[in-house]
This record gives structure tokens, C-alpha cells and sequence, in this order.
């Protein structure tokens, strides 16, 4: 495979490759806190908020088989929100910078 | 050869036959359906190989199946892979003896994909080549990194080999009685077969395989467990918080609580927290090991380099997690119709962890132990969870192999000039000396407690390749010192906690529950309540220093207890009670009764026997110095502390000159490795 030299610190400052860092960096943190902090939410809640967790909402169904169920919904939703924007924004700004690739210098 | 020695040698053949088969949870007239059945589940996977070793000539097509798997065939292969036996058996098992606890415990292993998702997939698929070492080399010291990357690729996968390697031996000997040897053998030479000759695309469509059957066999069973409660959840809780079963299960787990609680009380307490999971530090810990660890797991890490482009990378995490969340979803009713409908005390009977909780469901379902459909259902539950364990074990055994064969073969030992042939060679090599490694030690381990091995390889994963791995990719200033230091403490600190952690066996406590079991247990007076008491600092919860206040639970007043009597004596009463009864239902339950004393006896003297004179554990302790039974909630910031203090400290010029290409061609593919043009 030829592969034409790439001028590789002059695409790393170029403004449209920083957009797209700084803007993916910013989201994957906050998608990572989010996720992190409410799975842990989970096991702590279990050990000091029993008498939350027993609290019968439909028939023997209580607030903590509620909670342990929403640890699945929220994780699919995260995967699906991450999808989404990397496929409609960073995917589009990555494909640009790479047409443009050669070209910066 | 006379007729005396052709007689010997039949009744030989006769006698090993019959222990060959001995006891399982499959009656003998229904054995030879078992084997159809595995024997089918066997022929398929065989002609996945046949088709997949003729397309496998390359180095590209043997580890990464020539970056030809569509995300949605990688979703399924990854899927398979994590839906190992330790979690389809193992978190069933948890649910139908513990309840709550068993399904809070599944969460943290689909939550784990999450970082998978967002931090790891995409970049190595851009960056990465066959193995994490090539990752890592990228930008630092090839050599020194890709040889502590293989060392500590081939230490996790060890750990995680031989926990299901004994998993197996253990679930075939319990389910249809072939003997231990025979099935570590069978795993061994099938895995081998598929990993030789077939190579990455093999083992990849073996998982995608086995676990399409398996995400079927589940939905069946939870068809007809839940369509007997009308589809309704409520209606479903209900029938486990009414089941005298169940209920009887949480008053032997809660002990003298129970005396004040009401039947539905009881039934309704197995769906609360706090049955099995009891320390909140120890849980915290072993969710760090699993967020982190599985996003550092060589065999998943492996996975991405099979796809062509980091948008089919996404792809297949997303669809791993739709159905590793679904299937967890699948096994509370799994676990929770099997409390109900086989009950905890059989399920434990057969198996102490709760492992067959599945397979006996499965019976219960197709019409019980004695029916056609029963034993069918079981038979193709137990070759499912059989090929689970194959294929998982192929999926390690390849990720072993690539780092013994590409990042130390060819890597340090050739500097990176190998031919083709020999590249290919080597990695068949390679597999060959992992798989007999992986035989070797599933027979030495035979009976050995291997629970933690799982445990100890997300945490060396969590502590040691991904700290190497994350800020290889994300830190600007982390460098070849960082990495190799930190790799190293990592991993080091992981291993030696869980050395000195309850998880391994101390004598002493095992000789004095023995003691308990074969002379009794005094009378106990009665007790005061006892408030809560906590540590008398955090280091306390973690460590058994001198001078410690342990922290305990609040305990309820209880009653005065009458003594137990030792197992002899306890035979004797249920012998005498047995010969008085006529009642055929409490003969059998009296039967019962014998069969589990006569069983805790001969474990209580094996166990005298076993340890005779021993006080100290491996590492020469009495009780364990180290109170947690995951380390990840040390090792891993260690790990990443160790990483950046030796990063700052010294300074290597070529971790900083190919920043800025790793970290372009990270988040934009540019220059990625492209797929094999066919």
C-alpha cells in the first residue's frame, strides 16, 4: 500500500481537526460520568437505602427491581445517544478532515 | 493374548465405560439423546472450521479473520464471548439461590460496555493492528512494550482459560457424568481444532453460532416459565414471593430473623437487596474490575480488528450490548422461575455456586426428569453451555497465541522481519503450545477453587492493559517508561492482594467448620441485640491491621439455641426416624437427608485429612490480610498512578514525536489497517 506522507502535526492543529477533539473529548466524559455514576448508584443505594429499595410500587414489584431494570434502559440509551451524534457529527467532521488530508501542510 | 486376559480386558473396558458415564443429573435411558445432541451441536461447529480453514492463509485472515466480520456478525461474536458459561450459568445460578442480589450483580457486566463503547473500540480499530501490543507500540518502545503487553495478555487470558476450562470439566461431569479428564480433554482438542485450522474467522462464527442458539434456548425457556403466570410481571413476583420454596430458602439465608417474619414477608425479602452481596466496598471493587477490565480483556480487544472500519466497530458494541442486555434481562426470569419450579435446595444439591440452575430449568420445562422433552431440553441446554465453553476458550487460547506468536516472535525476537509463511506458522505454533498449556492446567486444577480466576483476570485487566491502553491513546505526555512500570505494578499489585485475600483457602477456618460437622456445635445461649458497629477507619475496611475495630451489621436479639449434634449422631437419629416413618413423601425427604450428611461428612474428614497439621494459607497466613475479594479498588488507580508518575518522571522522544499521528489517526481513521481484498 502507498501511503503519501501526511504532515501529521499540521493536521492535529488544524482548526477543524480541534473542533472535532475538543467537541468528542467533552462528550465522551460526560457520557462516561453519567453512566459510571449511576451504575455505582446501584450497589450503594442496596447497602444504605434498603428501605428505599423495599417499597412496593405494582403488585410485589419494588423500587429496587425498578432500579436494576433502569440500569439497562439507561445504558442502551447512552449507546444509542453516542451512536446518533457519532454518526451524524463526528463521523461528517472526521470524513472531511480525511479528504482534506493531503492538502495541509 | 488368552482368554483370561481378553476377559480382563473387557471387564476392564466394562468398568471404565460405567464410570465413564457414572452419576449426572440425565438418567441413563435418556444418555444416548444427550450425545445426539452434543454430537450435533459438535458436527456444525466442525464444518464451520472445514469452510473457515480454507479462506485462512494469511496473517490478516488467521488473527483478524482478514477484517472481513460486518458489525452486526462481530455484535454476535462479542456477545458469544462474554456470554461464557461464568455468566449464562453462573448469574442464573446466583438469581435462583440469592434473588436480588443475582441480577444486581448482572448489571455491572453489561455497564462495562459502555467504556468499551466510548473509549476503546473506535481508536484501536483505527490504531491497532492484531493485538493490543500493537497498540501500545504504536508510539511507544516497540519492543519493551509489546513484551510486557504479551506477558500480561497471556497471564489474564490464563486465568480466565482455567476458570472455564475447570467450569467445564465440572458442568459436563455434573450434567451427564463423563469424567472430569475426558471432558478438559475433549474442550481442549475441539478448541484446538477450530484455533489451528481455523483461525480467527472460525472462532468467530462459532460464537455467533452458539450464541444465536443460546439467546434461542433462552427465550424458549422463558416463554414457557413466564406463560404460566399469563405474560403478567406482577403476576410472575407474586408466584415467587408465595412459593414455599423460595420461602423457605430466604429463612435459611436470613437465619434467626426469620422466626418474626410472616411467609409472605419472606418470599417478598428475596427480591430485596442484601442476601448475598453484604459488603458495599467489596461490590464498589468489583465493579471498577468490570467497568475497566473487560474494555482491557485481550479476547475483546482482539474482536475489533476484525471488522473493516471503526463505524462497524460502533456497530458491533451496540449490537453486543442489545443482547447481552436482553439476555440478562432473560435470566431474572430464568434464575427466578427455577427458584420456583426446581428450588434451591436440589439446585444447590447438585451444584454449591447454582451453575445448574439453567440446565434443570430446562428439564423442569420440556416435562420434568423422567420426560422425553425434559431431558431433550436439558441435553440441548448443556451441549449449548458446552460449545459456550469451547468457543470462549478458543477465543482466549487466540488471543494468547497472537501474543506469544506476533508480538514476541515476530515483534522482539524478529524485529519485525518475518515472512508471511512464517507468520502464519508461528501463530499456529503458538496456539498449539497455549492449548496444551490450557489442557495441562485445567487437569492439574481438577478440584481446585477457580471462582476467583474470573474475578483476578478482570482485575489485572482493569489494573494493568487498560491504564497502558487509555492514556496510551488519550494522554499526550505518557510514554514507553509510564507504561511498562505501570503494566507491571499493576498487574503485580492485583495478583498479590487477592494472594492475601479471603479468596484463597486458610486451614484453619477449614478445619474448624470440619470439626463443626463431624462433633457438633454446643449450645449457644441467648443473645442481646447487638447495634451496628463501624470500622474504626477506611483502612480498616480494607486491610487487617493491628489495633482494628471490624465493622458489623447490627445483629437482632436471638433465642436461646439447643446443641447440634455431630454428623454420626445425626445419621443415627435420621436412620431410626427413617426405619419409624411410613409416609412415603417423608421417607423420601428422610433419604435426602442422609444422602446431604453422609455427603458433609466425607467433605469434613477429606478436609481433615487434606490439611493435617496445616495453620497457614499458601502465602503463610492464618486469615486473610487483605478483606476485600476484588483488588480493583487499589490495584486500578495504582495501575494509572504508576503510568503517569513514570511517564512525568522520565522522558522518551518517540512517545512524544508520534503523538500527533496516533492521535489523528485515532479519531480519524486516516491510514487505518484496511480490510483484505478478496
Amino acid at each position: 500500500m502507498a501511503q503519501a506522507e501526511m504532515n501529521w502535526a499540521a493536521i492535529d492543529a488544524d482548526p477543524r481537526f480541534q473542533a472535532l477533539h475538543k467537541k468528542k473529548l467533552a462528550f465522551l466524559w460526560s457520557l462516561m460520568l453519567i453512566s459510571t455514576a449511576y451504575y455505582f448508584l446501584l450497589p450503594i443505594g442496596a447497602a444504605y437505602f434498603q428501605d428505599l429499595y423495599k417499597i412496593k410500587v405494582w403488585g410485589p414489584l419494588n423500587v429496587g427491581i425498578l432500579f436494576a431494570l433502569s440500569e439497562f434502559i439507561v445504558a442502551w440509551i447512552i449507546a444509542g445517544v453516542y451512536a446518533v451524534r457519532a454518526n451524524k457529527e463526528f463521523d461528517v467532521m472526521a470524513a472531511e478532515i480525511i479528504r482534506d488530508a493531503h492538502n495541509i501542510k | 493374548m488368552n482368554l483370561k486376559q481378553i476377559g480382563g480386558a473387557a471387564a476392564l473396558a466394562l468398568g471404565s465405560s460405567v464410570a465413564f458415564a457414572g452419576a449426572g443429573a440425565v438418567a441413563d435411558e435418556f444418555k444416548w439423546m444427550t450425545f445426539a445432541v452434543f454430537g450435533a451441536i459438535i458436527a456444525i461447529t466442525m464444518y464451520i472450521t472445514y469452510w473457515a480453514a480454507r479462506q485462512t492463509h494469511s496473517t490478516s485472515e488467521f488473527y483478524a479473520a482478514g477484517r472481513s466480520v460486518t458489525g452486526i456478525q462481530n455484535g454476535w461474536a462479542i456477545a458469544g464471548d462474554y456470554l461464557s458459561a461464568a455468566s449464562f450459568l453462573g448469574i442464573a445460578g446466583l438469581i435462583s439461590l440469592y434473588g436480588y442480589d443475582g441480577f444486581m450483580y448482572s448489571v455491572g457486566w453489561l455497564v462495562a460496555y459502555i467504556t468499551v463503547l466510548l473509549v476503546i473500540a473506535e481508536p484501536c480499530r483505527n490504531i491497532g493492528k492484531y493485538t493490543l501490543g500493537d497498540i501500545l507500540a504504536f508510539r511507544n518502545d516497540p519492543k519493551a512494550s509489546k513484551t510486557v503487553a504479551a506477558l500480561s495478555t497471556i497471564t489474564v487470558s490464563t486465568f480466565y482459560l482455567t476458570a472455564q476450562m475447570v467450569g467445564g470439566g465440572v458442568l459436563i461431569k455434573t450434567l451427564i457424568g463423563i469424567d472430569y479428564h475426558v471432558s478438559i480433554i475433549g474442550v481442549g482438542v475441539l478448541m484446538l481444532g477450530y484455533v489451528v485450522f481455523g483461525g480467527m474467522k472460525a472462532t468467530t462464527w462459532v460464537q455467533i453460532v452458539k450464541a444465536m442458539l443460546l439467546v434461542s434456548a433462552s427465550i424458549l425457556l422463558v416463554l414457557i416459565t413466564w406463560g404460566q403466570h399469563g405474560f403478567s410481571l406482577p403476576g410472575f413476583l407474586q408466584a415467587v414471593v408465595d412459593n414455599p420454596g423460595v420461602q423457605n430458602q430466604v429463612a435459611k439465608l436470613v437465619g434467626d430473623a426469620a422466626s418474626s417474619m410472616t411467609p409472605q414477608e419472606l418470599g417478598q425479602r428475596f427480591l430485596e437487596p442484601g442476601l448475598f452481596l453484604k459488603n458495599p466496598i467489596d461490590q464498589i471493587s468489583l465493579g471498577m474490575a468490570l467497568v475497566l477490565g473487560t474494555a482491557g480483556m485481550p479476547h475483546i480487544l482482539m474482536r475489533f480488528f476484525t471488522v473493516p472500519t471503526a463505524q462497524d466497530a460502533r456497530k458491533s458494541v451496540l449490537w453486543a450490548m442489545g443482547i447481552i442486555g436482553g439476555f440478562y434481562v432473560l435470566t431474572l426470569f430464568l434464575g427466578l422461575g427455577a427458584a420456583m419450579n426446581v428450588g434451591a435446595g436440589p439446585i444447590a444439591a447438585l451444584d454449591k455456586g447454582g451453575n445448574m440452575a439453567a440446565p434443570m430449568l430446562a428439564q423442569f420445562a420440556g416435562g420434568g426428569a423422567d420426560s422425553v422433552l425434559g431431558n431433550l431440553f436439558l441435553a440441548f441446554v448443556a451441549a449449548v453451555a458446552f460449545a459456550t465453553i469451547v468457543a470462549v476458550v478458543a477465543g482466549l487460547v487466540l488471543a494468547a497465541a497472537s501474543a506469544m506468536a506476533h508480538d514476541i516472535y515476530v515483534g522482539v525476537i524478529k524485529g519485525d522481519r518475518a515472512s508471511p509463511q512464517e507468520q502464519v506458522m508461528a501463530a499456529r505454533v503458538s496456539s498449539i503450545i497455549v492449548g496444551i498449556m490450557a489442557i495441562t492446567v485445567g487437569i492439574a486444577a481438577e478440584g481446585q477453587n477457580v471462582a476467583h480466576l474470573v474475578a483476578l483476570a478482570f482485575a489485572v485487566a482493569a489494573s494493568s492493559n487498560l491504564p497502558a491502553v487509555f492514556l496510551t491513546l488519550y494522554w499526550k505526555r505518557a510514554n514507553t517508561y509510564g507504561i511498562v512500570a505501570g503494566m507491571l505494578v499493576g498487574a503485580i499489585a492485583a495478583i498479590g492482594l487477592v494472594m492475601i485475600s479471603p479468596n484463597m483457602t486458610y486451614p484453619k477456618a477449614v478445619l474448624k467448620n470440619a470439626d463443626k460437622v463431624l462433633q457438633g456445635e454446643p449450645m449457644q445461649p441467648a443473645k442481646e441485640a447487638v447495634p451496628a458497629k463501624a470500622a474504626s477507619s477506611f483502612m480498616c475496611e480494607l486491610f487487617a491491621l493491628e489495633g482494628c475495630v471490624k465493622s458489623e451489621p447490627a445483629k437482632a436479639a436471638s433465642t436461646e439455641k439447643p446443641a447440634k449434634p455431630g454428623a454420626a449422631a445425626k445419621l443415627a437419629l435420621l436412620s431410626a426416624k427413617l426405619a419409624a416413618t411410613l409416609d412415603p413423601a417423608e421417607q423420601a425427604t428422610l433419604k435426602k437427608d442422609i444422602a446431604a450428611t453422609e455427603k458433609a461428612r466425607a467433605k469434613a474428614e477429606g478436609d481433615l485429612k487434606k490439611f493435617a497439621g496445616q495453620t497457614t494459607s499458601m502465602m503463610g497466613l492464618e486469615q486473610p490480610y487483605f478483606l476485600l475479594k476484588n483488588p480493583g479498588l487499589i490495584s486500578i488507580p495504582l495501575g494509572f498512578l504508576v503510568v503517569i508518575l513514570g511517564s512525568l518522571l522520565f522522558r522518551d522522544k518517540r512517545s512524544e514525536a508520534m503523538w500527533d499521528e496516533l492521535y489523528v489517526r485515532q479519531n480519524t481513521g486516516i491510514q487505518a489497517e484496511g480490510a483484505m481484498a478478496h
